[in-house]
């Protein structure tokens, strides 16, 4: 008799739904072939991480509490961001120290989201080598910082690895930040810059057709520097590259 | 005295008040010799310190042992500094409290001229550098010299360190040489062991002659009333030793309470810092010499100073960051410093402990860049050896900055506007589709915008954005059969 489907919220995040909703689409279709009841609350918006970091507090518990209200429910939540995941599971509980309504739920919910690939490796436990790419792909990594706070470590590249035909690269450097940290991109250019390009160099560096980057933040600045400087690599989520070896079209349901 | 021309720009405009951030790492941040000079030698102590630390059995426990005792010592340091005064004064030590950087410049120059003391031999000291002890002594007709041969190299280019424990990474062999051909009137040479040697045999004189020698102290034992210093080049060792008379100048904080607490620290401290197992030597020490002894000072005077550390310490939230033992391993962790080394903090403590502490001694309001500087990657808490949350406290710093109405009204008011529209879905997808609109028409069908406007035009500066995609997740999903 099969197991019951695990009842799973889909948090996709502000900058995954506006920038790149195919990795939305990769992460439900993924999951469901694992077995996953996949649900989308609508009314989810932001986790109130850019209004944490910026020392925005009220406002980022008021943000808080709705996600522990749409998402109080679920079995779990998965999110393709690391620092969403972060947010919900290491900051949430500074917001709510000592506040006797919400400690308990925003507990609750901290206890069951996590990041996409620590969700595969950690609760659904699965094996991609039995999945191979279309074509031969030379693919490297970006650790990228949040994992850090979620004691995540090489699981991303491991399950990369399994993937037939992926050709991996290792990226020197590779656990250093790529310089995004949300408004400090646009605060201080030149810093976030400077450490960008470092990033781009070690990119380049590895001939590689492919980054692999979980983190959508991280993404958008990787990416717009490797277009600004007319460099090559692509830069995917890592459920787009299993899509791909899963044969699941993530342009259409 | 030859100073590097940006070298001297850099120091005039950290010094400028209030201290102009953006300028300065504008300037370092495009400094290619500085980044080069910064990101590699950080990188090699780095990479040593990973190494290093993976030897031990269980490097995180060991971190979150000596964070406890740090804490421990912290939280009840008013009984450990009178503890520590009992001791040292039982070893026929004298204990000396310093308020404030003045204070403690007065006691020490009351100490010199009390003994009679002319010739000054320094080692390395934070403490020292954040009071400015040796200009003051040097302006009172002392003749004082650093002897680690870095701060050496400071000294005599009149320039400031750069790093809590390399103080020249931010200067290269070829300016040193220049530098050493100056002010010894000697041939140009960039060969480091001829370098070296020409500082040695200054230095032998300067020891020789010394009357006086000023250390600091990386711990303070309270038990026994003793101090820890570890270094590399012997020199600290030399101070403490041979003149008659001995002071060290401590910071209160660098309290511990017991020997077996100094074990835990010395098991981290180098490894952490330059990725060594130990550093070469390490000095236990406290009181003059013994009858008997045949060496060691005649008198020994512990200069506490506060300057600031007891009202961080009545902070609860941010006491912690006086855990720190001026390990540099935040430093040599952290993506910004590897990009605009230490003068661009503006502080004689550069990097993430320095984007902490320097807004807390000195005020937020004259240092509200540094904490918002960071891209809060983490990678400091995860190379600190006493774990000090230094991304949560950058946070915390933050939040003071927009409660203490520090930042611009309008950043605030972005904000409030923001969040408001976050907590409604419609709002939001309102706020979605507008920025679509915009932001495909001015990518123009390429998917990449170059330019973006007004406030958020720093990002373009360096880097295009992705154009926001046809249809939002949201809307697709509403397609889901």
């Amino acid at each position: 008799m099969p197991a019951p489907a695990k009842r799973v919220a889909l948090f996709v995040t502000c900058l995954t739904d506006q920038f790149y909703p195919r990795v939305g689409v990769a992460i439900t279709k993924i999951l469901e072939h694992f077995g996953c009841a996949v649900e989308f609350p609508p009314a989810q918006t932001c986790c109130g991480q850019p209004f944490f970091n910026n020392g925005f507090h009220r406002e980022a518990r008021q943000l808080a509490k709705r996600m522990v209200d749409i998402f109080g429910s679920f079995d779990y939540v998965v999110t393709p961001s690391g620092s969403c995941c972060a947010m919900v599971r290491e900051q949430y509980h500074q917001l709510f120290g000592g506040d006797g309504d919400w400690e308990q739920p925003m507990h609750r919910l901290a206890m069951r989201t996590f990041e996409f690939v620590e969700f595969l490796d950690k609760v659904l436990k699965v094996d991609f080598s039995q999945f191979k790419l279309p074509g031969a792909r030379s693919v490297t990594y970006h650790y990228t910082c949040h994992l850090r706070g979620l004691g995540v470590k090489d699981e991303g590249v491991r399950l990369l690895r399994q993937i037939g035909n992926v050709q991996f690269k290792p990226l020197e450097k590779t656990d250093q930040c790529c310089g995004f940290g949300g408004t400090f991109a646009v605060k201080y250019p030149a810093i976030s810059g400077a450490i960008v390009d470092d990033k781009v160099n070690c990119i380049a560096a590895t001939g590689a057709d492919t980054l692999i980057c979980n983190d959508t933040g991280c993404t958008m600045n990787i990416a717009g520097m490797c277009h600004r400087r007319g460099i090559d690599t692509s830069v995917r989520h890592i459920a787009e590259l299993m899509a791909d070896a899963m044969g699941i079209d993530v342009d259409n349901w | 005295m030859q100073v590097d021309r940006n070298t001297r720009e850099f120091l005039e405009e950290a010094q400028a008040s209030p201290f102009d951030f953006h300028t300065i790492s504008i300037k370092a941040a495009g400094d290619e010799r500085l980044k080069m000079a910064v990101s590699s030698n950080t990188q090699r102590q780095y990479d040593g310190r990973q190494l290093r630390m993976l030897e031990l059995p269980d490097p995180d426990a060991l971190r979150e042992l000596a964070g406890q005792i740090k804490q421990h010592a912290l939280d009840y340091l008013d009984y450990y500094l009178d503890q520590l005064k009992s001791a040292v004064e039982a070893n026929g030590g004298q204990v000396h409290f310093a308020a404030d950087g003045a204070a403690a410049r007065g006691i020490i120059a009351g100490i010199a001229a009390d003994a009679n003391c002319h010739g000054i031999i320094k080692s390395k000291s934070m403490a020292s550098e954040e009071i400015e002890l040796t200009h003051h002594l040097e302006n009172a007709g002392m003749d004082v010299v650093e002897t680690d041969l870095g701060e050496f190299i400071i000294q005599i280019s009149d320039d400031k360190p750069s790093h809590l424990v390399a103080p020249i990474i931010h200067k290269d062999r070829a300016s040193i040489a220049r530098l050493f051909a100056d002010y010894f009137h000697t041939p140009y040479s960039d060969d480091p062991p001829t370098l070296t040697r020409q500082a040695r045999v200054y230095l032998r004189d300067k020891f020789r002659r010394a009357d006086l020698g000023i250390t600091g102290g990386n711990f303070l034992i309270a038990q026994t009333g003793q101090v820890c210093v570890v270094e590399n080049e012997g020199n600290a060792r030399q101070s403490l030793s041979t003149p008659r008379v001995l002071v060290s100048l401590i910071g209160i904080e660098k309290v511990i309470p017991r020997p077996a607490d100094l074990a835990v620290m010395l098991k981290l401290m180098a490894r952490s810092s330059t990725g060594q197992r130990m550093t070469v030597y390490t000095s236990i020490f406290g009181g003059p010499r013994l009858a008997g002894e045949k060496d060691g000072p005649e008198q020994f005077h512990l200069v506490l100073l506060d300057n600031g550390r007891s009202e961080i310490l009545a902070n609860a939230e941010y006491r912690e960051t006086l855990r720190c033992i001026r390990c540099g391993a935040c430093l040599n962790a952290c993506p910004v410093y590897r990009k605009i080394g230490g003068h661009a903090y503006g502080s004689v403590y550069p990097g993430p402990i320095g984007a902490l502490i320097t807004p807390l001694f000195q005020g937020l309001g004259n240092f509200k860049d540094l904490p918002q500087a960071s891209s809060l990657c983490g990678a400091c808490y995860e190379a600190c050896p006493v774990k000090i949350n230094i991304p949560r406290h950058l946070i915390n710093l933050r939040r003071d900055i927009v409660n203490q109405k520090l930042g611009g009204w309008m950043e605030r008011l972005i904000f409030r506007l923001w969040a408001r529209g976050l907590r409604s879905p419609f709002i939001y997808r309102l706020i979605g589709a507008m920025q679509k609109f915009d932001l495909r028409r001015r990518a123009a069908g390429t998917g990449w915008v170059a330019r973006l406007p007004r406030i958020a035009g720093g990002w373009t500066q360096v880097r295009d954005m992705p154009a926001p995609a046809r249809r939002s997740f949201h809307q697709m999903w509403k397609d889901r059969p």
